[in-house]
């Protein structure tokens, strides 16, 4: 897009094994910047859930991208619209990028409400359906850094016909010329950046066709979309992004290299296989899913090769007998369930069993987050069986630390080409359970 | 983070805190100094120095019953000002249990709170929470909740959990009667809890460490009220809670029984009324003498979106809010005013449960700075300036004063214009 400051700078690229870079130029003044592979923060109308800024701050790095989605602000655009300044400043946010999305990837929503000119999303109070207008509109009040254009993701559901995906493809670029069309002519969104949608479902050909179109907009990023954890398995997923990253610009001194973001998926082992095909960002929801069930993040991504640090702070150690426990568990839940994506993972420990009642341990030895060093599992225990609120902050705290700690392995682990090593370390969790 | 603190810097720097513990640690657990008494009313200020820390009266102490302080870390508690709350002895006994605490070195170490802690009996709970408790001399029995189990809760248990707790102040089994009970069977409770008190005294295992409270009781009766204080005020105990008020009796009656209470209780005891909470409640009670309030009143209406202001306050769910881009006091310092609007945190109670967290710091904050300010006008010698200042403002005008406050700030000298 002309004009637009945003540069993505790719540092490392290699076939097949992912891209490390770094996008600069964010941000109002253009200081921001935020590494990739890398995950936005999710928030709840521009809050990480559970956390106030006192807690939030309390973690030492934060992605310098905060994502906010239409279906909890788009109820409030009349408010938005009385303030004026931009949601960043109604939501007393500061120094950060603001990325509006379409829909919560942490809350499915209902099908079947989606027609040639509108979309809808699921606020407080129900459905509030979009046209290009509204969606517009909304746009302009919320003041972003960054927006997804208006798409139809309905696509994700098993079953769904090439017919229904064909055209989810053609009304995701009907929507996103419309908006463009808007767009350019709005000065409140100068400088604004739009992520085009690629759709297509599970079809190859229309994924392609969905990549090739969005590609020749002036789009500064692109959101995969239909592809999110549990519409279909890591191997097709991987197959079809690797085709869509293909289609996509690489480095065209004409034409700004640009962003992909996928969306709905954060499971670190799906993560790994799909920064491998091509995959720059990620939406961080997947700690708030797991501190909703009770549970923290406890796996290893560890693979410094330096034995003293190793020993010092390794960030999950386990005892041997518990070893065999977690496995038994991820045996139970550690498997890819399409329906459910509330069902634990073996990325994580249920502070809820009992076993962790007289568990003076802290979640991660070593981990250096607020939880980690003030707080034991036993009172994590505690208080997730009282239902006390603490409980959703100091595992969202902890969760929040560790996944992003786990990206910022990950892109050492792509700088010292040692991602294979990182891949066994982390999966090597999962296939315990074999 | 932002500390609020403000009032009892002084008293609280770390040096003074070193030379006043190794004072304490010959003599008892608990020094109460008298900083300031009110010339006009019985109000004072002063400075409580207890195992873990100083605490600058009058004081309220916020609610962490079950180990927690609702979706608040000990930091943020810490960064507001707070230097003494409380835990529940009856949930806490039950969940996670006396002795995971005690391995976990005590509540402090358990939920990781380096100041005070008062932990209550048990005994209120099981009266309010369980519907069938069965009161003997031994002890109050009761069928727990959980389990379905026979439990009995005596005097000796009670301190037993406790001494388990390690909390700075502990508070005698009392035989609770709701305040609107009358006859025969608030005079047996009385003095029931009299000999309950004698035998929580020797019940205690830590008596250089842990500092037992003994409960007034007697109702709504000045005769049993005075007997009561009669016998108990003859005990060696640290501190004098006044119980068997905030029962939902009329206020006539509860300032009545608080001032008849303040007024035979030792001048160099700390006094605690208990379940006390409402700012005008808090401001009336201090100038009838009481040094230590408790109460769930300002953290649970927080959950419900009503944010406690010097004038009263708002229930920010309400649609007036939708577009008020004001904080929720714009003179309040605290976190949750210095970067949100009331517009926001309405939003954001539809999305996310920090919208609680935001207005619970925020009323903690207001509880904690009113303290402050009292204490600092009774320092200063103009603690009846402040209490007309603070009437006019909360309420709109002077026919709206509530009587019995009026009353009972007359009976301390106090006219309101």
């Amino acid at each position: 897009m002309a004009g637009c400051r945003m540069k993505l700078e790719l540092s490392r690229v290699a076939l097949g094994k992912g891209r490390l870079g770094v996008l600069k130029g964010l941000g109002k003044t253009g200081q921001l910047s935020l590494e990739v592979p890398g995950c936005l923060l999710h928030t709840h109308l521009g809050t990480v859930p559970h956390l106030t800024q006192d807690t939030l701050s309390t973690l030492s790095t934060l992605p310098s991208v905060t994502q906010i989605t239409l279906s909890n602000i788009a109820e409030h655009q009349e408010v938005l619209e009385e303030f004026k300044d931009g949601f960043r400043k109604f939501a007393g946010l500061h120094d950060t990028v603001l990325y509006c999305a379409l829909h919560d990837p942490a809350t499915p929503c209902p099908t079947g409400h989606t027609t040639n000119k509108t979309v809808s999303v699921w606020g407080s109070g129900g459905r509030i359906e979009l046209t290009v207008a509204k969606f517009m509109a909304l746009q302009k009040a919320v003041k972003p850094d960054w927006y997804q254009s208006m798409a139809d993701g309905e696509t994700w559901q098993i079953n769904t016909s090439h017919k229904r995906v064909r055209k989810s493809v053609d009304r995701s670029l009907a929507h996103l010329d419309e908006c463009l069309l808007v767009h350019q002519k709005s000065q409140e969104l100068e400088g604004v950046e739009v992520f085009g949608v690629v759709e297509g479902g599970d079809i190859l050909e229309e994924r392609v066709r969905s990549a090739k179109e969005t590609a020749k907009r002036p789009v500064s990023g692109f959101c995969l979309d239909g592809l999110q954890t549990g519409s279909m398995d890591q191997a097709l997923r991987t197959q079809l992004i690797s085709a869509v990253t293909k289609e996509l610009p690489e480095d065209k001194p004409s034409f700004p290299l640009s962003v992909r973001l996928l969306q709905g998926v954060g499971r670190p082992d799906e993560v790994l296989a799909s920064v491998e095909a091509g995959v720059d960002l990620f939406e961080g929801f997947f700690p708030f899913q797991v501190t909703e069930r009770g549970c923290a993040l406890i796996f290893n991504f560890n693979i410094s090769s330096n034995p003293e640090l190793a020993g010092r702070a390794p960030p999950a150690v386990l005892e041997p007998g518990e070893d065999q426990e977690t496995a038994g568990d991820s045996q139970h839940n550690g498997d890819l369930n399409p329906d459910d994506q509330t069902q634990m993972t073996s990325f994580e420990i249920n502070l809820k069993d009992k076993r962790y009642q007289g568990d003076f341990r802290p979640l991660v030895e070593g981990c250096g987050c607020y939880c980690c060093r003030n707080h034991q599992r036993a009172y994590l225990h505690h208080l997730l069986v009282t239902n006390e609120l603490l409980a959703g902050v100091l595992l969202m705290i902890h969760n929040t630390a560790h996944y992003h700690a786990f990206f910022s392995a990950l892109r050492d682990a792509l700088a010292e080409d040692t991602l294979d090593l990182l891949k066994r370390r982390v999966l090597g969790q999962t296939e315990r359970k074999d | 983070m932002a500390a609020t603190r403000a009032c009892g810097a002084a008293a609280n720097t770390s040096e003074n805190i070193m030379s006043l513990k190794k004072a304490l640690s010959v003599a008892s657990p608990l020094t109460l100094r008298i900083v300031a008494e009110c010339p006009v009313t019985k109000a004072r200020a002063c400075d409580l120095i207890l195992p873990h820390s100083a605490v600058s009266t009058p004081v309220f102490m916020p609610v962490g019953t079950q180990g927690t302080l609702k979706g608040i870390t000990v930091d943020q508690l810490d960064a507001l000002g707070c230097q003494i709350c409380l835990g529940n002895t009856y949930h806490l006994g039950m969940r996670p249990g006396p002795d995971l605490i005690e391995k976990a070195n005590g509540l402090h170490g358990f939920m990781n709170w380096k100041r005070n802690l008062l932990t209550d009996s048990g005994g209120f709970q099981m009266v309010s929470l369980v519907e069938l408790s069965e009161i003997t001399e031994e002890g109050v029995k009761f069928k727990s909740p959980y389990d379905g189990k026979e439990i009995l809760l005596t005097p000796e248990k009670s301190i037993s959990i406790q001494n388990s707790l390690g909390s700075d102040i502990m508070m005698q089994l009392d035989d609770v009667v709701s305040s609107t009970v009358t006859g025969p069977r608030v005079e047996e409770a009385m003095h029931r809890s009299i000999r309950w008190l004698d035998r929580c005294i020797s019940a205690n295992k830590n008596p250089e460490k842990q500092n037992l409270f003994a409960i007034i009781q007697g109702g709504l009766n000045t005769e049993l009220r005075k007997a009561c204080l009669d016998e108990m005020t003859q005990r060696d105990v640290p501190g004098f809670a006044i119980g068997g008020l905030s029962g939902g009796e009329e206020k006539d009656d509860f300032w009545r029984m608080v001032t008849l209470s303040t007024d035979h209780l030792p001048r160099e005891k700390p006094r605690y009324l208990m379940g006390v909470g409402y700012a005008v409640d808090l401001v009336v009670c201090v100038a009838l003498g009481c040094d230590m309030f408790d109460c769930v009143f300002p953290t649970r209406t927080a959950r419900f979106g009503s944010a406690l202001v010097p004038w009263g306050s708002l229930q920010i769910k309400n649609k007036q809010y939708a577009k008020d881009f004001e904080p929720i006091d714009s003179d309040c310092q605290c976190p949750t005013c210095k970067r949100h609007s009331r517009a926001y945190l309405h939003a954001l109670f539809k999305s996310d449960s920090a919208a609680m967290h935001h207005v619970t710091i925020h009323n903690i904050a207001y509880q904690l700075n009113l303290m402050c300010s009292v204490r600092q006008s009774i320092v200063e010698g103009c603690f009846p300036e402040f209490i007309r200042t603070f009437m006019k403002r909360m309420f709109p005008s002077r026919d709206q004063y509530p009587g019995w406050a009026v009353d009972a700030l007359a009976s301390v000298n106090i006219t309101l214009e």
